[in-house]
């Protein structure tokens, strides 16, 4: 705005021209503001409208007349927003009322005037027309510029959209599929394509509703129709499809329902994932566990199963088992090493195997070198004896282990019987114990169950896991086998024997419980009870001995077994229980047996040396029964033989068996020409004592002298042996 | 299937646009005969619908000056829809030359329009997002680099919160964009109600099914309603009133009574 060089001067006229300019633009303002959409305020808007309003004035007036003044002002006009046509007629109004009356002169002939008013009239009309229009055109073609800018932009996300559900579908690690309703697969992804074997044209083109698989859960379908009737938006199922190669395909198939805008059911969308690799590898999991790693028969898991299977058949149905326990397994494993053990096992699997080939037979391993037939059906009386018999035929070829022919024994226990009326747990405890007798019978057999001898039985497992208690709560006790002098039969000292006093079974022997102590461990705490016990005692007779005036002190012998042996702490455990009771160490000999020492090294030796050093006797017991290298007898730190009661049972008749004199002779005349003392066990008889005597033996014990017996009795003996 | 967050709204111009419809109202020709048939339909129930347009503008002009001249000279506004005239940046460059402005509205055509306007204009820019997400439009990089959120901004809702239906829940992003601002920005507001127009509330509600009708509806809210966004703020003189007496600068008595519609007002967060 810029308001003309006379305005100044001429405002202060109050009747002057500029004065009535400004009249005239508070009306046309009046006139025309409420139809404007401008943001300018009443007096801006006036303030806006007053040198148009001096243009107009102007044009009036100038010589020559020119129009171009008022078309310019309409132009003017809708630049100011005043686009609404209400406000063009109003303007017009406004000039032709009071344009000449506020602006005219008295120079002018009135009619000029009023002439000149209609034209610049005329000429404003078109010049805001123009400007409209214009305007009008120059809006619109914007407008439309940024719609279409604006589409296009959508276009590229769209694009971009789709490129990247694109990039989604395709690149997904599960399989997706799309099918409209009539179950046309339409669509499918490569990952989809790849599950089902890798040709496209196997899945696409085809119809949903030939992938029936004979395994499709029973709801399958059902799930399917109610989807395809839009009665359901989604459900998944465990299903298997036929791939193109025949092979089975496992899924967790999810299928959902795709509805279009108005929500009518148009697609069906399936994500499927592969589960056929889960489900190998879940069987695989179920055949571990249910399969020995070694020799891959089935386990005790899966024995037991099939065991309770068969206990629990119906009326009239039978079952036999046989349960076999290798012979001498444990030598085997020990002298060749426990490879070779494991592949004697592997053989003996397969082979076992081979035994039991009819349907309703199966062979398992329980673990070590037990194993397990069990045949079932109606007629399993005779079939488990054939069994039993065919198992032991196959052990009967040697197996050869490198390069070595090696015999293998078994003893198995029959337990055959009607469904129903055992536990599983009644039906393998007495097989244990059916084994155990044909072992002891001599193993290479197989013996049938019997009740009554399974009443009397105990069962190994029994008797370990009672162990550990039966020390802490003194179940056990010890008897005293008196050593005799040959040459006059004076008591030389005894054999500490342990005896365990079993809550139900009575007293049981050292052969019940000892490798089952020592299969445990518990010998070690068991042994060191027993030295300390037996030493106890012999300080006691020594404490005796001196106060009766007893010539010779009793000595005490205690047995060590093959893991005492080996037992780091032997040598300190020793020495301590001996300083503890104040037992001089001459008094003790410890017996070894002489398989303990087959093979012993310098380091198993050690230990006994150590203790014969101090003075401690060692016996090689049970001397003859094993492998004896005579030339080794030299090297090892004993100081007593003890003849096995073999040697001497041909003593017992008379005459004795020359055959055993001979050996013993020779046997007594080694020992003594090594300095060892000579002691024969088993003697039963005087003419036995007598032989042994003549033969040079030093020390006899056995039931001719005395049984094994409380301490107080032997002391008995003892005394009147001084008298 | 729900449309991913990422996939973008479609165009559809033979669908009307309240951002091209008030510029209908405006006088302007940037819309379509869909926008103009809308907007002649609605002003059959209120024929002065345009001068609550023109109030909406003249309060907005009076708040930004007022701002200005608090020393407040970033502007984020939000629901911007067709640049015209008289539009923030233009008041408030008038008044400042480091006026900084953000424009946010969510129809993509108003959005494009006002990129060709704005274009090489470094203090001023168009954000495309929505109200209801108020996330989008605080993180999106023209916010960005054009707004210091560490100083105070005025928030301009003018015209757009009667857009949300309480569904959206435009209390809580009017409380998301209330978090992000520094103390001493100001939130200038104004919002259709059925108190102060000239008509019946029928009548006025023929105008109102128009909006529905085409899936914008408009939501008429009491003085109460409208005076809960300014929770947190306190209320810059005179408080929540008619747009034609806040502040004004020539009598209100002279304008149309259809400029009375409606409450407008200016905040203050503390």
């Amino acid at each position: 705005m810029t308001p003309s060089q006379a305005a100044g001067s001429a405002a202060a006229d109050p009747d002057g021209l500029e004065d009535r300019l400004r009249r005239f633009a508070t009306i046309w303002s009046r006139a025309i503001f409420p139809v404007t959409a401008t943001s300018l305020t009443r007096p801006e808007f006036e303030q806006h409208l007053l040198p148009l309003a001096r243009q107009l004035s102007d044009a009036l007036h100038t010589r020559p007349f020119d129009t171009a003044p008022a078309h310019r002002v309409g132009a003017a006009l809708v630049g100011a927003h005043c686009t609404d046509p209400d406000a063009l007629s109003r303007t017009l109004g406004v000039i032709d009322a009071y344009l000449v009356l506020y602006c005219g002169t008295d120079q002018e002939p009135a009619e000029d005037s009023r002439a000149r008013c209609a034209r610049l009239q005329h000429a404003l009309a078109a010049g805001y027309a123009q400007a409209l229009r214009e305007r009008t055109l120059t809006e619109q073609e914007a407008i439309a510029r940024s719609a279409l800018a604006a589409r296009s932009d959508a276009m590229d996300a769209l694009h971009a959209t789709e490129t990247r559900f694109r990039a989604v579908f395709e690149g997904a690690a599960i399989g997706i599929g799309i099918a409209d309703l009539e179950g046309n697969v339409l669509e499918v992804n490569d990952t989809l394509t790849r599950m089902f074997g890798g040709l496209e044209h196997h899945v696409r083109g085809r119809k949903v509703n030939e992938w029936a698989h004979p395994e499709d859960q029973p709801q399958t379908w059902g799930l399917y129709d109610e989807l395809v009737r839009g009665e359901r938006e989604h459900y998944r199922v465990e299903k298997p499809f036929y791939r193109n190669d025949g092979t089975v395909l496992w899924t967790n198939l999810t299928v959902s329902l795709l509805r279009d805008p108005e929500g009518r059911p148009q697609y069906q969308l399936a994500l499927m994932e592969d589960t056929t690799e889960r489900r190998l590898l879940n069987l695989r999991l179920r055949y571990e566990a249910t399969h020995d790693a070694l020799t891959g028969l089935p386990n005790r898991t899966l024995f037991f199963e099939r065991l309770e299977k068969a206990l629990a058949a119906g009326e009239g149905a039978r079952f036999g088992l046989c349960y076999l326990d290798l012979d001498g397994f444990k030598a085997i494993n020990d002298s060749l090493g426990h490879s070779a053990g494991d592949r004697l096992l592997v053989e003996i699997a397969d082979r076992l195997q081979s035994c039991a080939t009819a349907a309703g037979e199966m062979v398992a391993r329980l673990g070590g070198d037990e194993f397990v037939a069990l045949t079932t059906g109606p007629d399993t009386q005779r079939e488990v004896g054939d069994l039993a018999a065919r198992i032991l035929a196959v052990l009967a070829a040697p197996v050869m282990l490198d390069g070595r022919e090696i015999s293998v024994r078994g003893s198995i226990g029959i337990v055959e019987g009607p469904a129903g009326e055992r536990t599983s747990a009644e039906v393998l405890r007495s097989a244990d114990i059916t084994m155990y007798r044909a072992k002891s019978a001599g193993g290479n057999r197989f013996e049938l169950a019997d009740p009554e001898a399974d009443a009397r039985a105990i069962t190994r497992h029994g008797l370990t896991t009672a162990l550990p208690a039966a020390l802490e709560r003194g179940e056990f006790f010890i008897e005293y086998q008196p050593l005799v002098h040959l040459c006059d039969g004076s008591v030389h000292g005894a054999e500490a024997l342990v005896r365990w006093c079993h809550p139900q079974h009575g007293v049981l022997g050292p052969d019940r419980f000892i490798p089952l102590a020592e299969h445990t461990g518990l010998i070690v705490p068991l042994g060191r009870w027993v030295l300390q016990e037996a030493v106890r005692q012999a300080r006691f007779w020594h404490e005796e001995a001196a106060l009766g005036g007893t010539a010779r002190p009793l000595r005490i012998n205690v047995n060590l077994s093959p893991t005492q042996l080996h037992h780091p702490g032997l040598v300190a455990d020793t020495v301590d229980v001996l300083e503890r009771s104040g037992l001089e160490p001459g008094a003790l000999c410890l017996e070894v047996t002489e398989s303990a020492l087959i093979g012993a090294d310098e380091d198993l030796l050690k230990p006994l040396r150590q203790l014969a050093e101090m003075g401690v006797d060692i016996a090689l017991d049970d001397f003859g029964t094993g492998y004896s290298n005579l030339a080794n007898l030299r090297r090892l730190p004993v100081s007593v033989l003890k003849l096995d009661r073999s040697f001497t049972q041909g003593m017992q008749q008379h005459p004795a068996d020359p055959v055993d004199i001979k050996i013993v002779e020779g046997i007594v005349s080694l020992a003594h020409s090594l300095e060892l003392a000579v002691t024969v066990e088993g003697v039963e008889t005087g003419a036995q004592a007598e032989q042994l005597r003549e033969l040079g033996c030093d020390t006899a014990q056995g039931w001719y002298y005395a049984r094994p017996g409380p301490p107080d009795r032997l002391h008995a003996l003892s005394l009147l042996d001084a008298v | 299937m729900e449309r991913p967050a990422w996939a973008p709204p479609g165009i559809d111009i033979s669908v009307p646009s309240v951002s091209r419809i008030y510029d209908y109202y405006l006088g302007g020709s940037h819309n379509f005969e869909v926008d103009r048939e809308a907007a002649r339909r609605a002003m059959q129930f209120m024929p002065g619908l345009p001068k609550i347009m023109q109030a909406n503008r003249a309060f907005m002009r009076r708040a930004v000056n007022f701002a200005v001249s608090e020393g407040i000279t970033q502007f984020l506004d939000i629901g911007s829809g067709i640049p015209t005239f008289g539009n923030v940046h233009e008041v408030a460059l008038r008044a400042t030359p480091q006026a900084r402005v953000v424009y946010v509205d969510h129809d993509p055509v108003a959005v494009a329009h006002s990129q060709a306007v704005l274009q090489g204009n470094d203090n001023a820019g168009i954000v495309g997002a929505d109200l209801r997400k108020p996330v989008e439009i605080l993180n999106s990089p023209e916010t960005v680099r054009i707004l210091d959120l560490e100083r105070p901004v005025v928030l301009l809702l003018v015209a757009v919160l009667h857009f949300l239906e309480d569904s959206d829940d435009p209390k809580r992003a009017v409380t998301e964009l209330r978090d992000a601002l520094a103390p001493g920005s100001l939130l200038v507001l104004t919002h259709a109600s059925y108190e102060g127009i000239p008509v019946p509330k029928e009548q006025a509600g023929g105008a109102v099914g128009v909006y529905e009708d085409i899936r914008n509806p408009l939501v008429m809210r009491s003085r109460e309603e409208i005076q809960q966004f300014f929770d947190g703020f306190t209320m810059i003189e005179p408080g929540l009133v008619s747009m034609p007496d806040w502040r004004p600068d020539t009598p209100a008595a002279q304008e149309d009574p259809y400029a009375f519609s409606g409450f407008a007002g200016v905040g203050r967060k503390g």
